[in-house]
């Protein structure tokens, strides 16, 4: 078992490394970033001091070797964009990220199993078949499209919730805001969060409905409903309990996807998060900050897949066996 | 935290949240595509930028709703000696927004800061010119070279105090290079009309105004919200739906819906940036044709045919919905009184594809095209339309359209000059001729920044000389004859085909009165809201 947990965690350290090595390389083509730096009309003399004292002139082996000895000490460098730290700048970006791709999977999680559920149970009828023409529209539109037709629906014709921005915010503690505790900061939150988990919404609530379809044609259902027990408790004491697993390990994996995935989200709404501030670090070739940020993800990724495997080899016995040999 | 305290903390918040606003103040909301990056005002010579940083910090010049210099923090000034020494009055009784007094020291301070090394603004004084201070209130420049347009840029070379900068470690500019961010970064300490609140680089910056500013106020503001939305679409929704009240820019194709809603509203006028089309005139043989051996561009006719087939009109017309001012000079006609004298040669695809056959090329022949996508108004588009035009004359234009950055990597001097044809856009920072000739027509030379910005390499030296004599002559009318010689030379051997003064566009709520400058600044000092 302990050799198991060496070995993954050794190949997660090499995901990392090779995270590292990918985006280091592709930045060799995103463009120059000094010219993003300085005016049109700047001496070249001063262009040139400037690239040299980014140290962007060294051999990119030699700057890749920097990068990786300063991301150890958790140092990501300054921003080009902003002079100031990467690590810093990520930091005040991160509450909003975060709360927003919780309220997103909250929000995926609870409509998506209750839309699930229904659909199963009552099959023919009219509201399960508009659940499922929904969720077809959640699948197959763009993110970026849902995102703008709700900010013209509820922002621009029916003035009920504001198009960008988080509202108001309130500061917790040293370096968490939140905009959950004002009530422009919960309104700012609706219309990003649907967008935002639309799409795992209707993933979850068709993986619901065909698990749960599935349980219900099973014996041991039969046998409930053979001894007598209310149509309740089959269904959500004993149905939903089952189909409830993968839909779990399911929405774990997915986090880390919202968190990622937030980018286009972001964008749309304004939203300041981490994935605003990567999208505009791409468009000015802010390298400290694409760095910075795809580790980031990266890590998260990786983390959640570690503790994945780790739980399934503590939870199913077989898994426990091959691993001994 | 326990949960109760957390409770505790909650309600204190939402009660904190619901005393903050005073009823009756005043606050207008602006949204830029651009940021506010660094608050240090030596950081980055950029429009969007400057503009910010202009309702906080102030020059010794300032310009006015038309751009002409008018006094600034310098209520007066002399010239002596021809225009090589200068002598300024400074306005007594200014203060900075911590309350120290504005002196002689802090311009003296700031010319040195505004030329040290890190500083993107060094070429705002020259550097040979030494700054003496007479009195409090008098200083006085005493320059190499006679200079008259020496002060033509100083409306946004913007006073820093020195006792503030140097308490706050900040005596140096901030270099890009710099690992710590330094306190001027974050903080501004100006005499201007209002003052930083609260700046979230990239996220939000709060200006109030300052109630002891020494001019006579022209807005009723108490506060101004900055957010930069870089996305389009949700910039003109924030607008229509009436969370924020200034705009900048419209996209074109949103102007009509703009001007159809009954919140708002598009100011547009011409700006100064000129479009324009530049072709590699320096190399024995193009680096992206099928010609081998010689350069076609090196032949004036071959010139001559691409202004005859690129229609201006057309652009207008189709790419740019109306929305531009098709130009015959590399120069806005608002910086040069003689502008109206030039035409563009008139638009003859078959004159055109005459001139290239006696050139050479009966058959035309192949060029690769650099073009960005995401720098001026539909970039992109203008350069399609191009190659369509070029077609028409024989001539197969091989589009590389991309981002900026990737654009501009390659085709400036950095990137070695490395295009054969290409698209840019042109605002002379000091809005005067001289830097058109200088920048853009002067012959390369290398270690000279004379033609730094000259992608194509066009070269005279007839030209050069004038530019030279442009510089140093202080008589304005006898200037305006130089300017026009020059220009009468590069516009007879076509060395570039200017298209078109592109058209600004901002969007402004029905409620807030503003005034728009030609060089896109967006000054909310001049806005009234209701």
């Amino acid at each position: 078992m302990l050799a198991f947990v060496i070995r993954r965690f050794l190949q997660s350290i090499a995901v990392m490394v090779s995270v590292a090595l990918i985006a280091f390389v592709m930045f060799r083509f995103v463009g120059d970033p000094v010219n993003q730096m300085v005016g049109v009309d700047t001496p070249q003399a001063e262009v040139e001091r400037l690239r040299a004292s980014l140290g962007l002139n060294d051999p990119t082996l030699v700057q890749f070797g920097r990068f990786l000895w300063n991301a150890l000490h958790f140092d990501f460098g300054v921003s080009y964009q902003f002079r100031m730290p990467v690590t810093k700048l990520l930091a005040e970006r991160a509450p909003a990220t975060l709360e927003l791709a919780l309220t997103a999977a909250l929000f995926a999680l609870v409509v998506g199993v209750v839309m699930g559920v229904y659909c199963a149970l009552r099959r023919d009828s009219w509201l399960a078949r508009l659940f499922q023409a929904v969720s077809l529209i959640g699948v197959s539109l763009p993110t970026f499209l849902i995102g703008i037709l709700l900010i013209y629906l509820f922002a621009v014709i029916l003035g009920w919730l504001p198009s960008n921005g988080r509202g108001q915010v309130v500061k917790i503690g040293d370096w968490w805001t939140t905009g959950l505790l004002t009530i422009s900061g919960l309104k700012a939150l609706v219309l990003p969060a649907i967008t935002l988990g639309l799409f795992q919404m209707t993933l979850i609530m068709r993986l619901v409905r065909a698990e749960m379809m599935e349980v219900m044609r099973t014996d041991y259902i039969k046998f409930a409903k053979a001894r007598g027990l209310r149509t309740r408790a089959i269904h959500f004491g004993h149905a939903l309990k089952n189909t409830l697993i993968p839909v779990i390990t399911i929405a774990g994996l997915q986090l880390g996807s919202i968190i990622a995935f937030a980018i286009i989200t972001e964008t749309v709404f304004n939203w300041p998060g981490m994935g605003l501030l990567f999208l505009k670090a791409v468009q000015n070739v802010d390298i400290p900050i694409m760095a910075a940020y795809l580790m980031l993800i990266g890590f998260l990724f990786v983390t959640i897949n570690l503790m994945v495997d780790l739980a399934y080899g503590f939870v199913d016995p077989r898994l426990r066996v091959a691993m001994r040999t | 935290m326990s949960i109760r305290k957390w409770l505790l903390a909650a309600g204190t918040a939402l009660a904190l949240q619901m005393a903050v606003s005073p009823a009756g103040a005043v606050t207008l909301r602006y949204a830029n595509q651009g940021d506010l990056k660094s608050l240090d005002p030596y950081t980055l010579n950029e429009t969007t930028t400057n503009a910010h940083l202009g309702h906080v910090y102030e020059g010794l010049t300032a310009r006015g709703k038309n751009l002409a210099i008018g006094p600034g923090l310098a209520e007066r000034w002399e010239t002596l000696d021809g225009a090589k020494k200068w002598r300024f009055h400074l306005r007594r009784n200014v203060k900075f927004h911590n309350g120290d007094p504005f002196t002689a020291d802090d311009v003296i301070f700031s010319a040195d800061r505004v030329r040290a090394q890190g500083s993107n603004f060094q070429t705002r004084v020259p550097k040979g010119a030494k700054f003496t201070k007479i009195d409090d209130h008098t200083v006085e420049v005493e320059l190499e070279s006679p200079n008259p347009i020496l002060i033509a840029q100083w409306d946004t070379w913007y006073i820093v105090s020195k006792k503030w900068a140097e308490a706050n470690n900040s005596a140096a500019p901030t270099p890009a290079s710099a690992t710590t961010p330094s306190h001027i970064a974050l903080n501004a300490n100006g005499t201007g009309p209002f003052r930083i609140d609260s700046h979230q680089p990239g996220v939000r910056t709060v200006f109030k105004a300052n109630a002891n500013w020494w001019g006579k106020k022209e807005h009723n503001l108490d506060e101004i919200i900055f957010t930069p939305i870089p996305n389009d679409a949700t910039r003109v929704a924030a607008l229509l739906s009436g969370e924020v009240d200034v705009i900048e820019p419209v996209p074109i194709q949103d102007i009509p819906r703009v001007n159809g809603s009954d919140k708002a509203r598009v100011l547009a006028g011409p700006e100064l940036r000129t479009i324009f089309l530049g072709y590699d005139q320096i190399r024995d043989e193009l680096l992206e044709s099928n010609v081998k051996g010689k350069n076609p561009f090196k032949d004036v006719r071959v010139r001559q045919a691409f202004n005859m087939a690129v229609d201006k009109e057309t652009i207008k017309a189709r790419v740019m919905r109306g929305l531009s001012t098709p130009s015959a000079l590399m120069i806005a006609p608002e910086l040069f009184a003689f502008s109206k004298a030039y035409q563009s040669p008139k638009f003859d695809p078959d004159a055109a594809k005459k001139l290239l056959a006696d050139a050479g090329y009966p058959n035309g022949f192949e060029v690769g095209m650099d073009c960005p996508n995401d720098r001026y108004v539909n970039d992109g588009q203008i350069c399609q339309a191009v190659v369509g035009m070029l077609a028409r004359i024989g001539v197969k234009v091989n589009l590389n359209a991309q981002p900026k950055a990737q654009y501009f990597a390659k085709v400036l001097k950095s990137g070695g000059y490395k295009t054969s044809f290409y698209l840019l856009g042109w605002t002379p920072g000091t809005f005067d001729s001289h830097n058109v000739l200088f920048d853009i027509h002067g012959c390369r030379a290398e270690g000279s920044p004379r033609g730094e910005s000259n992608l194509g390499g066009y070269c005279n030296k007839e030209v050069d000389a004038l530019t030279d004599k442009i510089l140093v002559e202080s008589d304005n009318s006898k200037r305006d004859q130089l300017i026009k010689q020059a220009f009468d030379i590069t516009t007879k051997e076509f060395a570039y085909v200017p298209l078109h003064q592109q058209a600004l566009a901002w969007g402004v709520s029905r409620d807030v009165q503003l005034t728009q400058r030609a060089d896109n600044s967006v000054l909310l000092y001049w806005a009234t809201k209701k």
